[in-house]
């Protein structure tokens, strides 16, 4: 009887654990370095199920457009970015972004407005136009991270006018409390902002600021044996720690399908997968993404869009990229799918931007320029979250 | 009839209370005289609640302890905006933190730092006095001091943590949260930033006698309760006119694994195995960032570190490399 009893309770244990957990076992391992030095990916079958089936490239349908024959910028008005697509070409794009980006209710004219399509005063038509040379700009200059995969609007979007995983600066849970409870931008599992793929733990919660707006440095382990010139604090490691968290959800990977564990920062001696090295262009690319292309246009967008939502963030600042951005739980996006083979439209250097010849003046891609400069100028010198500040000055700390 | 025999018996004795020997020098506080006995805590211990003796050191400690623990728990709630239902919710979550390193050593705004100074000051203190409590307790019952001590090794390792080392690193930010998934994270950081906690030898060491400690307590507890019916539990009879209980359980250990402690000398073993895992334990936290800076490099150094066969192709750290960035 006490036995049974007893059963009982280890059952009805075990069963709230998995629960809590979501997880059941068996889990899949698969080994990806040396026997011995647990270098292995840990998957749940039943879970990938899912993830694989909300992580599909989209089919082609349109057939491939003859890049022959007369330029869209002679026969359309106010082309600037697809100078060099052939008006098939260019009609197979527009027609690919209604897909991918546009509300099905509203098509084209989510971008243009009725009856004159030239017309670019809509917002999401300039920044429609600066993420197609950001695309371009991926898939020709960043192949360091992309390879010859290469990323198409959908890569992000997959249907949606916003991207699901974008990131905005994330104050926390701040409330006015005069000179006490300092949280430190850490220690809490709810942060207003549901994008955060570190929450559930208790580091820093918004790690993408400092490095993927901003350069700080990522690097916190000492280079050598014994005590050099490293300043790096603990606490500086936590917000690594938390980027690397980040990333490891966003790849739906464990820290093994880049590190050795025991030498994360070394680059020797079999310490690092080839691997990391595409990911350490992941994050030189996610950083001048969202510094080249996204804060530019902090002030294109309205702050509340044309459906209700909101395009800034709590602190007034565009909505940014990080790994999730694109991979959203995959180790490469849909599962290194190559997107971009069947569209060479959007794999070409990013044409030199041109205004028509119709009434605008040369100079006003001039001067688009420089607000860019600007707006990127002002938005390095708002102030960080005040977390961030001590990692910024950590440097400024004499240790001995 | 039930009778009382060992410590596995089920039968509570019902007796006077016993208030304990009479000690010298008696000093400001007098020491109770009242006492209460439970059922309950009789099923695991003995049912006598009291006297109790809290003395001056004694409520000195529980003051000062409050004091850290309100200023603690106040400021967790207050990150949360005094929400009565978050700071239950997250309260794994939420911690006092340590001033950022920017302040260095200097006395940091309330805010940034200087109630967790406050608290750790007074934690510091609540706990000193208690082993000085802990010690002139055993004096006055003429006892050893060996309580005493075995909490100095385990205050040692406090006191490295969140005062000797921020010292010499010369910053308070060096030191551990107070909060419980927090100090957990400084733990996993503190080991991202020196090269992995695993390859420092007194960490190593520290680990050996945690495991072994718990590993000795297993035996020792195993081994009395199993000769407790030839009248095990009565240690230090057996210690000095070895019974059968003592032998049955020699020749026990001696034919697991060759050897066997003896009725006295097990508790030397696991008193020392005790003390040594956080004195070691504290030299090597003092010695992270003072004396190493990378605990994988210094091992790599000393040929501590093995080297594996690459089973992937080797890679160049792209930083290094010249139009890095794109």
């Amino acid at each position: 009887m006490k036995t049974r009893y007893g059963m009982w309770l280890t059952g009805l244990a075990s069963a709230v654990l998995l629960v809590a957990c979501g997880e059941r076992p068996p889990v899949d391992t698969v080994q990806v370095g040396y026997r011995g030095t647990g270098m292995e990916q840990v998957y749940n079958p039943r879970l990938l199920q899912e993830v694989a089936a909300r992580n599909q490239a989209p089919e082609v349908v349109l057939p491939m457009a003859d890049p022959e024959g007369p330029l869209a910028k002679d026969i359309y008005q106010n082309v600037q970015v697809l100078t060099d697509l052939s008006i098939g070409e260019f009609t197979r794009v527009m027609t690919a972004m209604t897909q991918w980006v546009a509300p099905a209710d509203q098509q084209c004219l989510y971008c243009h407005v009725e009856n004159n399509l030239a017309d670019d005063s809509k917002y999401q038509y300039k920044v429609a136009r600066r993420m197609l040379v950001m695309t371009r700009d991926i898939n020709t200059e960043w192949q360091s991270h992309v390879k010859e995969t290469g990323v198409t609007c959908h890569t992000c979007h997959r249907g949606n006018a916003v991207p699901a995983n974008v990131w905005y600066m994330d104050p926390g849970p701040r409330k006015e409390r005069g000179s006490i409870g300092t949280n430190a931008g850490q220690n809490t599992p709810v942060t207003g902002l549901g994008m955060t793929t570190i929450a559930h733990s208790s580091l820093p919660f918004d790690p993408y600021t400092p490095y993927l707006l901003d350069a700080q440095n990522i690097r916190v382990e000492t280079t050598t044996a014994l005590p050099g010139d490293n300043r790096a604090s603990i606490k500086q490691a936590e917000w690594t720690y938390g980027l690397m968290t980040h990333m490891s959800n966003a790849l739906g990977v464990n820290c093994t399908y880049c590190h050795n564990t025991r030498a994360w920062g070394d680059w020797t001696d079999g310490n690092s997968r080839p691997q990391r090295v595409v990911a350490w262009h992941g994050i030189q690319m996610a950083r001048s993404l969202n510094n080249n292309y996204l804060v530019p246009l902090t002030d294109v967008f309205p702050a509340v869009g044309s459906d209700g939502q909101a395009r800034l963030g709590p602190m007034g600042d565009v909505g940014k990229v990080n790994c999730q951005t694109c991979h959203q739980g995959v180790y490469k996006p849909y599962f290194g799918a190559p997107a971009a083979k069947d569209y060479p439209e959007l794999r070409k250097k990013p044409a030199p931007v041109a205004t028509e010849s119709d009434g605008e003046s040369a100079g006003e891609g001039d001067s688009a320029g420089s607000a860019m400069a600007e707006s990127v100028t002002a938005q390095r010198s708002a102030p960080l979250p005040n977390a961030v500040t001590p990692v910024v000055n950590a440097a400024l700390v004499a240790r001995r | 009839m039930a009778d009382y025999q060992n410590l596995f018996t089920r039968v509570q004795v019902e007796a006077p209370h016993y208030p304990g020997i009479p000690h010298e020098p008696q000093g400001l506080w007098k020491r109770g005289t009242k006492a209460s006995a439970s059922y309950w805590l009789g099923k695991i211990g003995d049912a006598q609640i009291g006297p109790f003796y809290l003395g001056a050191t004694g409520l000195a400690s529980i003051v000062f302890g409050l004091l850290a623990f309100e200023i603690i728990g106040l400021n967790m709630w207050a990150s949360v905006g005094w929400d009565p239902v978050q700071f239950v919710r997250q309260l794994f979550w939420l911690a006092l933190e340590p001033p950022a390193p920017q302040y260095g050593l200097s006395l940091p705004p309330l805010k940034d730092g200087g109630w967790y100074l406050m608290a750790g000051f007074f934690l510091t203190a609540s706990i000193l006095l208690w082993w000085v409590r802990t010690y002139r307790l055993a004096r006055k019952h003429k006892m050893g001091t060996h309580v005493a001590w075995a909490f100095a090794s385990a205050i040692w390792l406090f006191l490295v943590l969140g005062l000797f080392r921020p010292l010499l690193m010369g910053s308070w930010s060096e030191s551990v949260p107070f909060g419980i998934f927090p100090h957990l994270d400084w733990t996993a950081a503190f080991s991202l930033r020196y090269g992995n906690l695993l390859y420092n030898p007194f960490h190593a060491l520290s680990i050996v006698f945690l495991y072994g400690s718990v590993l000795l307590f297993a035996m020792h507890a195993g081994t009395i309760m199993a000769v407790s019916k030839y009248g095990g539990e009565r240690e230090i009879e057996q210690t000095i006119d070895r019974g059968t209980a003592a032998e049955r359980a020699a020749l026990f250990w001696r034919w697991t694994m060759g050897f066997n402690a003896t009725m006295e000398s097990v508790h030397r073993w696991a008193w020392w195995f005790a003390v040594l895992c956080t004195l070691t334990g504290g030299i090597g936290i003092l010695l992270t960032g003072t004396v190493v800076d990378n605990w994988y490099l210094w091992a790599v150094k000393h040929g501590v570190a093995p080297a594996y066969p690459y089973s992937f192709d080797p890679v160049v750290d792209p930083a290094t490399l010249t139009g890095a960035g794109q």
